[in-house]
């Protein structure tokens, strides 16, 4: 229980993707501009991220471990991570046409972010338990969603802010993002995994 | 304009205006000289264990943060700023965090508080449209910047010498900083007892930041500024308070085996050393960057407490104030939205 509060706390805040490993920028930046929108990204992306870890952690295990072919993950995995969302994007639309209105634009987006490919290769590379596998993916889902909702709630703040104009709108994020980077360098050395 | 003042002169005019018509007697520039003001025993005190090193480099960044906020403010097209003092009070919340040994001509080592001062003022500040609209304290982000890019000579503190002609100082670790390497046993072994420990810490006699050092300094101005009810108790007390609490919860250890055990910590060296006083009283309580209803203030005191603790109990820092504040202040906005009151009567209208 230990280990797995310690991995949850390590992904979303000490090694936290967007502040700390720079990935996943395009979906931080075109998502954050309003809270509404933030929180339905966070919200998809983290259900998105423990199924997709789960999956991919399925299909190293017992399908490329075994026929040694370790070497076509990277391949592999965003086949998986593209199947399935294209899936639950179809699924919810017959299913669930009030949430797939909400979120449904969320999912087409969330296929080529980096962060869901990262994780899966992370898993595959530090040899971790399926249970190990799912939680780091729900920290970092919940890191990123964290990321997302400081970022949105200060840029909507920034909206009224006389910020000089060859700076506004993308690249104040930009600077925004490096600032609350350095303030998430405190966190390093929390936890070593 | 000229022609209808000389017309209207020796005729009552009543004057159309909108509000506010009633004005206070505070004015940024008041506040913000004021809280300079009441920095100034924690400087003195800290000019006179660390000598005219100390006095140098708060110059040097008081001078070169009101230089590049005339020279960038003019830039970008706000020109005039200077007289509110508040590129003043940066330069001066940011060189007294610095620690004395950066003021040293071989290594070169001028240029680092320059540097931060650059960072504090364009970047942290006047980049997000000047004062009032900044997210993060510039002082503590110019402070941060070097941390970072120079940690060497940022944590090469000089120990007080209270002696202002010895040239060569001998450098030392700050009381923080031997706590976290060597634990709780060598701090005894230097200040011989607990009391005498409280003693150097309270009066300033130890290594650190220039304007850290002395906590009885910081108190006498922070008291002030409570006096004059330019910052209220919500932030710096929540804050004090759950450092104080966590710290005697979790902050004791068996001395044989290195092993957590709980509720025998010891809070009353927590809060009087490092930079904690400072943080609590001068830089949490920035008005812009921190949240503006009282609960959300609190909560924002409890969060910078919990994640001070958490860096300087389980993190990778000796010291953890400074990135303390400035987390918090990430989430100052947010914190804000989560607690504003509802209008009476106001219902979420479905789509």
């Amino acid at each position: 229980m230990g280990k797995l509060l310690e991995l949850v706390i390590a992904a979303s805040l000490v090694n936290n993707f967007v502040f700390t490993r720079y990935l996943g920028l395009c979906i931080f930046f075109g998502v954050s501009k309003k809270m509404d929108t933030a929180v339905g990204m966070s919200v998809t992306f983290i259900s998105v991220m423990v199924i997709s870890s789960s999956l991919s952690w399925v299909a190293y295990h017992f399908v490329m471990a075994p026929y040694h072919l370790e070497f076509l993950k990277i391949l592999v995995f965003i086949v998986i991570i593209a199947a399935f969302v294209q899936a639950a994007d179809t699924m919810m639309r017959k299913v669930a046409p009030a949430l797939y209105y909400k979120l449904g634009i969320y999912l087409a987006l969330i296929t080529t972010n980096c962060i869901i490919l990262a994780v899966p290769l992370i898993n595959a590379d530090s040899g971790y338990s399926f249970i190990d596998s799912i939680v780091f993916g729900f920290g970092s889902g919940l890191g990123f969603a964290l990321a997302l909702v400081i970022m949105a709630s200060i840029r909507e703040k920034l909206e009224v802010a006389d910020v000089p104009k060859p700076f506004r709108g993308l690249p104040i994020a930009f600077v925004l993002t490096g600032l609350i980077a350095l303030a998430f360098i405190g966190f390093s050395g929390l936890i070593t995994l | 304009m000229a022609a209808i003042s000389e017309k209207a002169k020796g005729q009552q005019r009543l004057i159309v205006s909108v509000s506010p018509h009633i004005r206070s007697e505070v004015t940024v520039s008041k506040i913000m000289w004021t809280v300079s003001a009441s920095l100034l025993p924690a400087l003195v005190m800290g000019v006179y264990f660390f000598g005219p090193k100390a006095l140098g480099i708060v110059a040097l960044c008081v001078v070169s943060s009101v230089v590049f906020e005339h020279l960038i403010g003019k830039a970008i097209g706000k020109p005039g700023t200077i007289s509110d003092g508040s590129a003043f009070l940066t330069g001066l919340l940011l060189g007294m965090n610095l620690p004395a040994s950066l003021w040293s001509i071989n290594p070169f080592m001028l240029h680092v508080p320059i540097l931060g001062s650059l960072f504090a003022i364009v970047i942290t500040k006047l980049l997000f449209g000047g004062l009032g609209y900044n997210i993060f304290n510039p002082a503590l982000m110019g402070r941060a910047f070097l941390l970072v890019s120079w940690p060497r000579a940022m944590t090469t503190w000089l120990a007080p010498t209270a002696t202002f002609v010895g040239l060569d100082a001998k450098t030392t670790a700050t009381p923080l900083g031997i706590l976290k390497e060597e634990g709780v046993g060598k701090l005894m072994e230097i200040f011989g007892t607990k009391g005498n420990l409280y003693l150097h810490l309270l009066i300033g006699d130890r290594a650190g930041s220039i304007g850290e050092v002395s906590v009885l300094a910081l108190l006498i101005g922070g008291l002030f500024l409570l006096y004059k009810k330019y910052i209220t108790w919500h932030i710096p007390i929540s804050f004090l308070a759950t450092v104080g609490v966590v710290v005697w919860i979790f902050g004791g250890k068996d001395p044989a085996t290195g092993h957590l055990v709980l509720f025998t910590g010891d809070p009353v060296m927590h809060l009087l050393s490092g930079g904690l006083m400072l943080g609590a009283f001068f830089m949490a309580t920035d008005y812009v960057t921190g949240p503006q209803l009282r609960s959300a203030q609190v909560i924002f005191g409890i969060g910078c407490g919990l994640i001070t603790c958490l860096i300087r109990l389980l993190g990778g820092f000796p010291e953890g104030v400074m990135f303390a504040i400035l987390l918090m202040n990430c989430f100052a906005p947010l914190i804000d939205r989560a607690v504003k009151s509802k209008p009476f009567g106001f219902r979420e209208v479905k789509a």
